[in-house]
């Protein structure tokens, strides 16, 4: 009927699989991006589904393989899941904590044929580190990195930013290099899961935003190749809507620990949406044929003004995950773009930062997780 | 000249972050690397897939002219190699 529909979106590989093993995790980050109901999520996938789902995967193009959580050293059977999707030809990158990444567990990674470790760290000092993730894990982290090297793994160093730590970047720097990191990603916090709920609590001034910039520009030029920085400024503040996920269904597939597929991991708590599990459903039919993953796939669901809009093979229209969390519909214009009807919500976010309330920061643990989620509701923001 | 004489016993080899493969869906060589990936078009998987650490490029470029009944490609093999220098892609080792 439209014109637009017409264009038929096109089915690409699933380039990218994201295996979050669990949502056990030692850490208790005010910013994770875990489902705010993780406690009431039900049984994680066994050892053969999760092989069973990487060679189903594997078959349809996929070939970065992330082990994600939670933490994913909770899960005692890693190192055989790393082993088979080295076996099956994926490029495995862990993404951890580091907590649980004692000198053997390190070892027997090595010899499954692990091929990077994304280490995280939550601040440059011990006091704040041990601050943001409630508990007493920066000396561990400290060896761990040295560990890693050691056994010489390709790594990157991540650190989410936000209000609370977006003044220590130059002191971050200065751990990485000190690690001896080929690469450090400072992630601003995007504002789902637990960073929506302490959003207030978390998200800088543009005071802020502007210093860290000009640290990071510096220390780019001091340290040239030595140190390989990522810095996105965080859409809330640039004006423009992120080409999230690459696209809806084009690249990402997160398989979330009991076995619900999501085109990322934030989008479980869409209303309206049925998510297919690899319990029920193959990965190719999940991927090809599912009404989920072809909901917003493409351009033929876009209103106006992404539409008509010439960003539109850009910016995809933004984040759905976020439409959702700050309009109500997810099918909206997302409010970070200066274009949309409802950008004045993204505005007077950052306007507010001039007064931080005086609320408490809600760490993520599974009491606060299930006093924030009833026991029946399915939704979680 | 002396310079060229040089890169020719030089043995290029694929960098330590980054993996060569063939991938059947995508009927092409790639190169993976942490969390990312890049498609290789067929001269390039060609080149990159003699980068052993143990091939010269001149050993490279002869293969390449027998496999292929073209020549000269040593021009072409040079900037390919300087480009995949430039992204990091590959490593030297000398003789």
């Amino acid at each position: 009927m439209s014109t637009t529909s017409a264009v038929a979106a096109s089915v690409t590989p699933p380039l990218w699989l994201l295996a979050e093993l669990t949502y056990t995790c030692p850490l208790h980050c005010p910013f994770c991006s875990n489902p705010v109901d993780f406690a009431r999520q039900k049984a994680e996938l066994s050892t053969g589904e999760w092989q069973r789902v990487f060679a189903e995967a594997r078959t349809l193009g996929s070939v970065q393989l992330g082990f994600s959580g939670g933490e994913p050293l909770s899960r005692p059977d890693l190192e055989e899941l790393v082993a088979e999707g080295r076996r099956l030809g994926f490029y495995t990158n862990l993404i951890t904590s580091g907590v649980g990444l004692s000198p053997p567990r390190l070892r027997a990674l090595k010899d499954a044929g692990l091929d990077h470790i994304q280490l995280s760290f939550q601040d440059s000092t011990r006091e704040s580190n041990d601050f943001l993730s409630s508990t007493r894990t920066f000396d561990r982290k400290r060896r761990v990195a040295d560990e890693i090297k050691a056994l010489g793994f390709p790594m990157v160093l991540n650190c989410v930013i936000h209000r609370l730590n977006i003044e220590h970047v130059e002191r971050i720097i200065d751990l990485a290099v000190d690690i001896g990191a080929e690469f450090l990603e400072l992630a601003n916090t995007q504002y789902y899961g637990w960073a929506f709920v302490n959003r207030e609590l978390l998200m800088p001034t543009r005071g802020q935003l502007a210093d860290a910039e000009a640290v990071v520009a510096a220390r780019r030029q001091q340290l040239g190749d030595r140190l390989r920085i990522l810095f996105v400024v965080p859409d809330y503040f640039e004006g423009r809507p992120k080409r999230c996920m690459n696209g809806w269904g084009s690249t990402f597939l997160c398989v979330s620990p009991d076995g619900t597929a999501l085109p990322c991991q934030a989008a479980r708590m869409l209303p309206g949406i049925e998510f297919p599990s690899v319990r029920s459903s193959s990965i190719r039919e999940i991927w090809n044929d599912s009404a989920a993953f072809h909901r917003y796939r493409g351009e033929a669901w876009m209103p106006e003004p992404c539409r008509s809009c010439p960003e539109r093979a850009n910016d995809l229209g933004g984040c759905r995950c976020q439409a959702y969390l700050l309009t109500g519909d997810a099918g909206a214009t997302d409010p970070a773009c200066n274009k949309a009807p409802q950008h004045d919500i993204v505005r007077a976010a950052i306007a507010s930062r001039a007064r931080i309330p005086e609320m408490p920061l809600l760490f993520r643990s599974a009491a606060n997780s299930r006093a924030l989620s009833p026991p029946d509701s399915t939704s979680a923001c | 000249m002396t310079e060229i004489a040089a890169f020719s016993e030089r043995r290029p080899c694929i960098a330590g972050p980054y993996r060569l493969q063939w991938e059947d869906v995508q009927q092409a060589r790639v190169l993976l690397f942490p969390e990312g990936i890049v498609k290789l078009n067929r001269s390039a998987g060609e080149i990159l897939l003699r980068c052993d650490g143990k091939r010269t490029t001149a050993q490279i470029v002869a293969e390449l002219e027998s496999a292929f009944g073209v020549a000269p490609l040593g021009a072409d093999v040079r900037s390919f190699l300087d480009l995949a220098t430039l992204r990091r892609w590959i490593e030297w080792r000398t003789a």
